[in-house]
């Protein structure tokens, strides 16, 4: 992801590709200028329809700013927009979601970490092979192991329940967690692990003192991946949480698409930028590391 | 890899393996355990709840034998096909034009890769409006003058799939540049050194020098897309409910109405493990082409 790691001074001295193309350049920022556009167009729509009212909405075209600018359908959309069960907004979603996503989150890097930790530098004699089980979870699509999962749940008295969708979570993102963790332990130096055995050190202790400190990069990668990727599911909030976990992609979906009579356009998409928010804003504010994070994973895994 | 040689071999260490212990649970159970039990129901006539009843292939001859799932099959080899070809074409031409030193790099990439931060729900939502005939782009259109312009394609049978193949497109494509040029940056520079001596056109260095170079990082692409797509189901929930009609049904969303509201297990069931040999089908060549030619390349060392 580095731009400038090729040492490219010299070259750029003698390369002619630059020489003078200025209508070639203009075409390529032109180019790239109008694809930006086109993608940025629905993040567009969202916004200046979340600010219009239904009177403007219905008069004005969807690329048109809003002429009177209002909170008016945030605030619906955050505190009374209905889901056909209750008038509450997305707010309890909103809670939720952080209240499945704080803990999911933390348990799956945790168990991703000792794994990785594991296999890769204390080598158990039948790691490989629970490895290459655990990499079925990268290709098998979900639907195949949700209802064998549903019942061992129910069996567990955990279904429905947050502990239950933790594990659900976890077990989901076991696969990429572990093969984060395990090809970053893999890539470190051996003689760290040596030494910290031939200085006594066991199975914890090396674990907490001297492993963990020093993945801090893929603490931060797996934090984005696993942030983003549960804020995001809506398939295992669907069935897991039931109408009293339902996270925020589940009400959202539920309040856009259950509503009967004319749709508050400017309340949902209000309602889908507060959804977006959480994985917006991680993305934004993480720059380079989201990149780096789904690079990693993806082609890695 | 020495310190596994017989002589050195370590004592039973307890706490390893206790920290193994999710990892084979997570492995044994949820992926192995319920993969088993997916196949086992499939040959019985398992209605709302599992049952023992052996019925052999009548599930699958069943399935075979239904329009809905020929149809969702149909969809999501349109979908895949359309999609995985699209999104890689844009991506990779993304990826060229940013690959042309220009400026603010880092904000063109921010731009193609925010929708990738956002969940299906919210893709499919967006989309759905931006379509919407009365609402969307049709509307705006044809308030700038064009009253004739027609895009209706949401509420057309035979069109709403490419619909979901655009949002689609809209949401991964930035993933793609980012990869293909992650491998772009990673083509030795004499390469194209040497390639403008000989005065080959950019447009032929690219596609007949650097395209097969970076064949790893396509086949990466292809790869993640096959498995991605083949799963696809929130954004056709979110954006179109299967609809009209059932014109936007695709297995996934096939197997899940026929584990909930058609309480039909053992047909989920059998269209699981479809799926799951086709995904197999799929990856099993794939996976032999690459570690042939990781052989190749170590022999060629």
């Amino acid at each position: 992801m580095n731009t400038v790691t090729h040492p490219r001074p010299a070259a750029a001295a003698i390369r002619p590709r630059r020489r003078g193309q200025s209508p070639a350049r203009f075409l390529i920022y032109l180019f790239l200028i109008f694809a930006a556009l086109l993608y940025l167009l629905p993040l567009w729509v969202m916004v200046v329809t979340s600010l219009k009212t239904m009177d403007e909405v219905r008069a004005s075209s969807i690329f048109a700013m809003p002429l009177a600018p209002t909170l008016q359908p945030w605030i619906e959309a955050w505190s009374s927009a209905c889901t056909g069960l209750e008038c509450r907004g997305v707010s309890v979603g909103f809670w939720r979601s952080v209240q499945i996503v704080v803990p999911s989150v933390l348990v799956s890097i945790l168990i991703g970490a000792v794994n990785g930790y594991a296999l890769s530098l204390w080598k158990p004699r039948y790691g490989n092979w629970i490895f290459g089980l655990l990499m079925i979870g990268v290709f098998v699509p979900a639907q195949v192991l949700l209802y064998p999962i549903v019942m061992f749940l129910s069996r567990l008295e955990l279904f429905g329940t947050l502990t239950g969708l933790v594990v659900v979570h976890t077990v989901f993102g076991m696969p990429i967690m572990t093969l984060l963790f395990r090809n970053y332990y893999t890539s470190l130096p051996e003689e760290l692990f040596k030494a910290a055995r031939i200085d006594g050190g066991g199975f914890w202790r090396i674990f907490w003192s001297v492993m963990l400190p020093m993945s801090k990069p893929m603490l931060i990668v797996a934090t984005i991946m696993q942030v983003t990727g549960i804020w995001n599911d809506y398939l295992m909030g669907l069935i897991f949480g039931g109408p009293e976990l339902a996270p925020m992609t589940v009400q959202l979906n539920n309040i856009v698409n259950s509503t009967f009579g004319e749709r508050a356009y400017n309340v949902n998409m209000a309602a889908t930028l507060l959804t977006s928010a959480v994985p917006l804003l991680v993305y934004l504010l993480s720059g380079r590391w989201f990149v780096r994070g789904i690079a990693a994973g993806a082609v890695k895994g | 890899m020495t310190t596994s040689s017989p002589a050195r071999r370590r004592p039973f260490n307890a706490w390893l393996h206790l920290a193994m212990l999710p990892m084979l649970i997570t492995a044994i159970v949820a992926y192995l355990g319920a993969t088993v039990w997916t196949f086992a129901l499939s040959f019985t006539g398992s209605r709302m709840f599992p049952n023992s009843e052996f019925v052999g292939l009548l599930q699958y001859r069943r399935l075979f034998s239904s329009d809905r799932w020929s149809l969702a099959v149909e969809n999501l080899a349109f979908y895949c096909v359309g999609s995985i070809v699209l999104s890689t074409l844009v991506g990779f031409l993304l990826a060229v034009f940013m690959d042309q030193k220009i400026r603010s790099e880092s904000l063109f990439r921010s731009i193609f890769l925010y929708p990738f931060a956002l969940s299906f729900v919210v893709t499919g939502l967006v989309w759905q409006w931006m379509f919407n005939p009365q609402m969307g782009i049709q509307a705006a259109v044809r308030g700038w003058g064009f009253e004739s312009f027609t895009l209706d394609w949401i509420v057309t049978q035979e069109y709403v799939m490419l619909w979901v193949i655009i949002a689609a497109l809209w949401q991964g494509s930035g993933l793609i540049m980012a990869l293909i040029l992650a491998g772009l940056r990673g083509v030795d520079e004499e390469i194209w050194k040497a390639a403008r001596l000989d005065g080959i056109p950019v447009w032929r260095t690219y596609l007949s020098i650097v395209l097969p170079m970076i064949g790893g990082t396509v086949g990466t692409v292809l790869t993640l897309q096959i498995i991605g797509s083949i799963k696809v189901y929130d954004i056709v929930v979110a954006m179109t409910r299967g609809g009209p009609g059932l014109a936007s049904d695709v297995p996934a969303k096939f197997i899940m109405d026929n584990i909930g509201a058609r309480a039909n297990l053992g047909q989920a069931a059998a269209a699981s493990v479809v799926l799951l040999l086709t995904v197999i089908a799929l990856l099993v060549p794939y996976y032999y082409f690459t570690k042939q030619q990781k052989s190749k390349r170590e022999r060629a060392k």
